[in-house]
């Protein structure tokens, strides 16, 4: 009796992510979303450039690596090239998504652009050695603030989730976490939804997901999902900060 | 023959793109070429197309590599600065062998520059215009019915050899009115086994990508892009000869410049001044066998440009330096007049006399 096996909508491709990195857990979480709502062959992921710039390798659905940011408009592209039969997703880090690709990441929510967005929040540039990232927190040390963010110097942290929530266009966003077993089972359900919105032609839909970063954090991967509790949950508060479908039921 | 009717060039080459099977523009509003925008935006929703202003020109770039990726003929158009917002968009399109045409209605720089007619963006475009090794299929229209005929040229091409591909206007050809026949075949677009439609579970995940982290690979895959430009270089280059079998005197110009060349071709011809124009169609590839050719009998080289002297540099090539190469020029969008032109002629044949 197989009890655990591979979503099949993985590769066998090795990752490359470092130990106690959570990108993994989010992947296989799209991943058994796609096998569940059997969506694998019209299925089209839009990778970043960041740590997750080789997903394109992971997953075993047609895959496209987009220039840094701009995932949301290649997806809008590939979405519009074939609203009926293409399920779009793009899998994005925090400097990609709330940096450098700002413009297309509000556009798309705008548009209401019916993609669905993973948005990997680990307060830190990860591929390049750890550098600030717009979502670094007051206060935390990284390559380039040394001496800790100072809001003063270099402003306060992007918080998405609540910024997207005042646009009309959005659809889904909600905010999850990967640090223990009841996040993360939360985390699969607000991926699976914003997966199903698209299939449902409701449209933008995207799930922020808190994640650590071990590796240039400075700590263990167990100290690092706990650095999420006690740090980053407390400014990024988890919850749905916007469902419009449900608010319509609801009305 | 073909019914005409009379176009503004930016609307011209607006049908002639949806005649070649475009059936999504993205695109972001700036003079002189937002006629193009404007046109899509009535037209694709009748024809079952889609038309998106997009939030930057950089964004519409992006939003024209998902299209091609997914297979389709897509295209996007702006002016200069907006162009060099595509570089990086251009760019990625040429790493992942990408087909899509760009077209860059040229105004006056650099910077925000002006919105007069301009050719200043030539070596923008004939170089690539973004970050690495790469070219793009650019051809420089000539007049209306050229605005028209190479857009459908660019999308063959393009599918054809799987990269992007320009069309090089000038602000005068966007603008102007001319009559134009939009009666012309169109090749429809080869089967694209590699694009990412989704596998519908029938084959290997297709991967659309530029990012090659082995250096080897990296080598090689640009060793096989410049043999296919090697190919596109003996297969595809474009030109017109003005009356040069007996020139000692050679005009090089393209776009509005070739239209106030011929004109002072034919003023000098009544002078007896022996002069002829080459007109570069591909401006990438440039034509240098016909240079070559005419520098085995002509003195000298004129380069007509709407800049301060991009072209000359092509033309020097060409020629291997063997006759003067002289610029007559306009810039910052001015445009030389024929009598400008004529008097650069009779200065070179004064030179040539004696």
């Amino acid at each position: 009796m197989t009890v655990f096996e591979k979503p099949h909508a993985m590769t066998d491709v090795p990752m490359h992510y470092c130990p106690g990195c959570t990108h993994g857990i989010v992947h296989r979480l799209v991943a058994e979303v796609i096998d569940e709502l059997g969506i694998e062959g019209r299925t089209i992921g839009i990778a970043p450039v960041g740590c997750a710039v080789m997903a394109y390798d992971y997953f075993n659905c047609d895959m496209i690596e987009a220039a840094h940011g701009r995932a949301p408009a290649v997806a809008t592209g590939v979405k519009r090239a074939d609203p009926e039969n293409h399920v779009v997703f793009t899998y994005q880090g925090d400097g990609d998504l709330a940096s450098i690709g700002t413009a297309e990441t509000v556009h798309a929510a705008a548009r209401n652009e019916n993609i669905t967005v993973i948005f990997i929040n680990n307060a830190i540039y990860g591929m390049t050695g750890g550098q600030m990232a717009p979502t670094s927190l007051p206060g935390q040390v990284t390559q380039t603030s040394p001496y800790g963010r100072d809001p003063k110097l270099c402003g306060y942290p992007v918080k998405i989730c609540e910024m997207l929530s005042t646009l009309d266009g959005a659809e889904y966003l909600e905010r999850v976490a990967v640090n223990n077993v009841a996040n993360i089972r939360k985390a699969k359900k607000a991926i699976k939804k914003a997966f199903q919105n698209q299939l449902d032609g409701k449209g933008f839909s995207l799930v922020e997901v808190l994640s650590s970063c071990p590796t240039n954090w400075g700590m263990t991967p167990q100290k690092a999902l706990q650095w999420i509790d006690e740090k980053m949950i407390p400014y990024y508060p988890l919850g749905v900060y916007k469902d419009r479908s449900a608010a319509k039921e609801e009305a | 023959m073909a019914d005409k009717v009379l176009m503004k060039g930016n609307e011209a080459l607006a049908e002639a793109a949806i005649k070649a099977g475009c059936r999504h523009y993205f695109g972001y509003p700036i003079t002189p070429q937002t006629e193009v925008a404007a046109y899509m935006a009535k037209r694709m929703p009748k024809i079952g197309g889609t038309f998106l202003q997009a939030e930057s020109e950089i964004a519409a770039i992006n939003m024209v590599y998902g299209v091609a990726a997914a297979g389709k003929r897509v295209m996007t158009s702006s002016s200069s600065p907006g162009i060099s917002l595509k570089g990086e968009g251009i760019s990625y399109l040429a790493g992942s062998d990408l087909p899509a045409l760009i077209v860059n209605v040229q105004r006056g720089g650099p910077g925000l520059g002006g919105i007069q007619p301009s050719q200043s963006d030539y070596f923008q475009a004939t170089r690539g215009g973004g970050h690495g090794d790469y070219h793009m299929i650019v051809l420089a229209p000539a007049s209306v019915q050229e605005m028209a005929e190479l857009t459908v040229l660019g999308f063959e091409l393009a599918d054809t050899y799987r990269m992007p591909a320009m069309v090089l206007a000038d602000g005068t050809m966007g603008q102007m009115m001319e009559p134009v026949s939009l009666d012309f075949a169109v090749s429809p677009a080869p089967e694209k086994p590699w694009a990412t439609t989704g596998t519908k579970m029938a084959r290997e995940h297709n991967i659309v990508n530029s990012l090659f982290l082995t250096p080897e690979e990296l080598e090689q895959l640009n060793f096989t892009r410049y043999e296919r430009y090697q190919a596109i270089e003996a297969n595809e280059t474009r030109y017109e000869e003005y009356m040069t079998e007996d020139a000692d005197i050679i005009l090089a110009a393209f776009g509005i410049a070739a239209r106030v060349s011929r004109t002072a071709v034919n003023e000098a011809r009544k002078q007896g001044i022996k002069v002829g124009l080459i007109r570069p169609i591909t401006l990438w590839p440039f034509p240098y066998a016909p240079f070559a050719k005419a520098a085995e009998h002509a003195k000298a080289f004129i380069s007509v440009e709407l800049n301060m002297g991009q072209m000359i540099e092509d033309v020097r090539l060409a020629i291997s330096c063997k006759a003067p190469v002289t610029l007559c020029n306009r810039a910052g969008g001015m445009i030389p007049s024929p009598g400008q032109v004529l008097e650069a002629i009779q200065k070179a044949d004064g030179g040539v006399s004696k």
